[in-house]
Parts: structure tokens; sequence; C-alpha cells
């Protein structure tokens, strides 16, 4: 978790949804300030829910889902909340809407609840979240909360997907479970390492280096 | 807001906090309690034809519902393998009978009748609930009619590790194993055994399937369920056999 105080990133008049600095909170986590490969943040579930896509891309959603609506109610609730128990009340938001995401999936998507798992549970954990309420939702007016809130849930569905998308494709030789090597009609022996969380923690290590390398990032002393 | 550090503040605070949170929750558990128990009941049914049928994308919600009612018969036995009269077989868990004493559970029985005789039993599918590395595991065996050779078998689990123990579900090359194998040495029960390492051949010994590599304590969880409920069904499984 972040433990940087937040500043307020948005004036007190009032601007359109579709400012430049609304836009920038939903473009930033997608590159320049990526939760999973900059902030380093929710790696736990980014190395457990990838070998495939489809998980993948749910595990994305659900924690795009909890991201914006736990940043939107904290930051409604931020001017009343007591600062002695403001984690224990943003906990408290943040399980509700993880616990929806479960039962919503449970009632309408089964197979992926059952492959997703305690994931989903684990969300309540997922730094990403927490980190955002603190950092961002707790100094920030609801609007510019919830934007940045389905930005960063974007920004690690991004990683998620690219990682899912080498995983599967290498381990399983298939995507979004269509087997393309076999209807391609090319043998195919699947890469054991990429089934396995060892080989997410490799393909994520590579990302942040290409990203860095990109980037021109340095960590700050 | 006059004091919000103060305790009648703090303590009001947290009462509506979790007055609000848990009428939700509530809210939204009943309205989705009937989606989710719908398919809860589904995926059991597709479980028990899996053990006799590959299941593929053609297999909608109305196809597995229709085949498993023209096919498929359930009823409760208990450990002396009678036929429990008055109970339901869709309301036994058998993840929560497990945790009474074998001879205390109740245990489902699902017939599963000929494709061309309805009134011809093709397969015996039982139930089973263990524990694997992490969590649950549960499985649904089809004996043939012979009531001791293994037909297939559909594992599930809870929490097994992605690409090593729950490889017994998601793994064809994993659960296949079992296909063929025998569950009788002559009129003795002998439960199938999950080898440790892989990679063996073991098609001359039809109570062995070759291991998981990486995952010996799933195979280890697996073996004792196989053992524990194969012999608790053994009641049945005899009084069944002794009729063919």
């Amino acid at each position: 978790m972040s433990t940087t105080t937040a500043q307020p990133v948005v004036k007190e008049k009032r601007e359109s949804i579709f400012s430049k600095k609304n836009r920038k909170l939903l473009t930033d986590p997608l590159d320049g300030n990526n939760p999973v490969t900059v902030q380093i943040l929710g790696v736990c579930s980014a190395l457990a829910v990838t070998v495939k896509l489809e998980p993948a891309f749910w595990m994305s959603v659900g924690l795009t889902f909890v991201t914006a609506f736990s940043n939107l109610f904290i930051s409604v609730l931020r001017n009343t909340i007591p600062s002695r128990i403001r984690i224990i009340v943003q906990l408290a938001i943040v399980s509700l809407f993880v616990i929806l995401v479960d039962q919503i999936l449970k009632a309408y998507v089964y197979d992926i609840s059952k492959t997703l798992s305690v994931f989903v549970g684990l969300i309540i954990t997922n730094c990403i979240v927490m980190g955002r309420l603190e950092a961002f939702a707790m100094a920030n007016k609801p609007i510019p909360s919830f934007i940045d809130g389905i930005g960063n849930g974007l920004g690690y569905g991004l990683i998620l997907m690219v990682l899912a998308f080498f995983r599967e494709i290498l381990g399983s030789g298939s995507l979004f479970g269509f087997k393309i090597f076999e209807a391609a009609g090319i043998p195919f022996i699947g890469n054991g390492v990429m089934m396995i969380p060892a080989g997410a923690a490799i393909l994520i290590g590579l990302l942040i280096w290409a990203q860095r390398a990109r980037n021109g990032y340095r960590e700050t002393e | 807001m006059s004091n919000k550090n103060s305790n009648v503040y703090i303590i009001l605070y947290t009462c509506i906090v979790t007055l609000v949170c848990g009428t939700a929750l509530y809210l939204a558990a009943s309205i989705l309690k009937p989606a989710q128990d719908a398919n809860i009941e589904l995926d059991r049914k597709k479980k028990i034809l899996a053990t006799i049928i590959k299941l593929d994308e053609t297999w909608t919600p109305e196809k597995v519902e229709a085949t498993y009612n023209s096919r498929v018969k359930g009823y409760v036995v208990d450990f002396s393998g009678k036929v429990v009269e008055g109970k339901n077989v869709v309301d036994i868990n058998v993840d929560a009978e497990n945790k009474k004493p074998a001879k205390d559970r109740l245990y489902p029985v699902f017939e599963i009748s000929s494709e061309t005789n309805p009134n011809e039993t093709e397969f015996f599918v039982l139930a089973s609930s263990g524990k694997g590395l992490w969590d649950k595991i549960s499985a649904y065996i089809s004996l043939k009619k012979d009531l001791s050779t293994i037909n297939g078998i559909v594992f599930s689990h809870k929490a097994e590790t992605p690409g090593l123990g729950a490889r017994i579900t998601d793994d064809e090359a994993v659960y296949s194993r079992y296909a063929g194998k025998s569950i009788f040495e002559g009129d003795n029960l002998v439960p199938v055994v999950m080898k440790k390492g892989e990679g063996n051949d073991y098609s001359n010994d039809p109570h062995a399937v070759d291991g998981l590599s990486g995952a010996t304590k799933t195979a280890i969880g697996v073996n004792d369920m196989l053992a524990d409920y194969l012999s608790a069904y053994e009641q049945f499984i005899k009084s069944k056999k002794s009729k063919i």
C-alpha cells in the first residue's frame, strides 16, 4: 500500500468529466504510472489468474469494478470518515463490493467463478484497491476518484491480459480456449513453465524491463 | 462535523456503515440465490454426465437437463447399502456428509440408463469427497454395469495448485488414467491408487494409475478419498453385484 500523502489533483471549480486532467487519470495508469509494472502492486493475483485469458479478463473486470466503486463511495464519504477508523471503513466498503462481484460471478458466469475461486475474495487484500483509496479517493472529489479507479483497474487489467496472452499461447497453445495451433495443423508442445506462477514472474519481469527501457524510468532515491 | 474523533461519533459511524453494508449484501444474496442454486445444480448434473460422456460446447444447459432427466435416476443409500426412503438425492451435500463418521453418512447413487434401453442400467455413479493439498476435493466415479470396472471419473477441487494439483480436474490425460481400472480383486474391494512419480506405465496393473509430478500431496488426497468412499459404498456395490 502506498504511504504517500494524497494531494488534491482537481481544482475546486467545476470541470467537465472529459477534462484533460480526468483523461489523464484514466490513461496514466495504463503506462507511465501502471499499478502493476511501475508501482508493483497486485502482483500476487497477476501471477495467479493469468494461466488463461478468460479468467484474467474476468478478474480485470472484477477489480476495475471494485476499485472504481470503492473509490467513488469512499470519496463521497471522505469528509465524514473519522480518521481513526478510516482503514476499517475503507475495508468494509471494499469487502462489500468484492462480495458483490463474487456473488454476481457465481450467479451469471459460474464456470469462471470456479476458476477464479479464492482470488475474487482476495481482491480485498489487493494493494491496488487500498492504495488508490488512501492515495486518491480520500483527498479527491467523487467523479475524478471514480475515473481514477477505472483507470487503475484498466492498468491492472492490461498487464493481466498481456501476461495471460503469452501464458495461454505458449503454455496451452490456445487463445480464449480456442486451440489455434491445433486449428492451423501445427504440432504444438506446451511450455510447462508458462503454466506455473514462475512463468508469470519471468514474463512480468521482462515486461517491466521492456517498459522501463522504453520510458526511461528510474527508481528515485 | 463538530468532532469526528469523538467516541460517540465513531461508534455511530461504524454502526451505520455496518448496517448499510450488511443490508446491501443481504439484498444481493437473496436476489442472486436462485440463479446461483440453478448453476450449482446444473454443474452437478454436468459432472455426473461427464463421467460417461465427453461434454463439449454442443452441450447446452438445455441438452444437459434433457439428457440428465431422461437417463439419470438418483437415490440415497446408507453405509449398509440399503436405499434410504424419503430422501431426495439433490438434498445430499456430499461435502457436509463427509464430516460425519463413514457409518452415519448418507451416500448418493446415480444410475444412468442405456441410451437405447431406458430400463437397463448401464452405469452406476458414486460420489466422494475428501481433502486435497489446500482444501476440499471431490469426485464422481462411474462404474460400468459389472460394478467393478471404472468407466470414468470427474474430479472437482476448491483450491488445488493451478498447473499441478489442479490437473486432476482440467487435464484429460490425468483423469482418463482411471478409465478401465478395476476396483475388485476376486471378491475383495481394492481401491485404485495413484502412484508417486509421473511417466510410468501402469497399463498392466488394474489397481494403479500414473502419478502427478509436483502434486504428490494432491494425489495422496485423491487416494485417501477414493479408498474412503469405495469402502463406504462397499456394501451397496456388493449387494448390487450379487444381483447381476
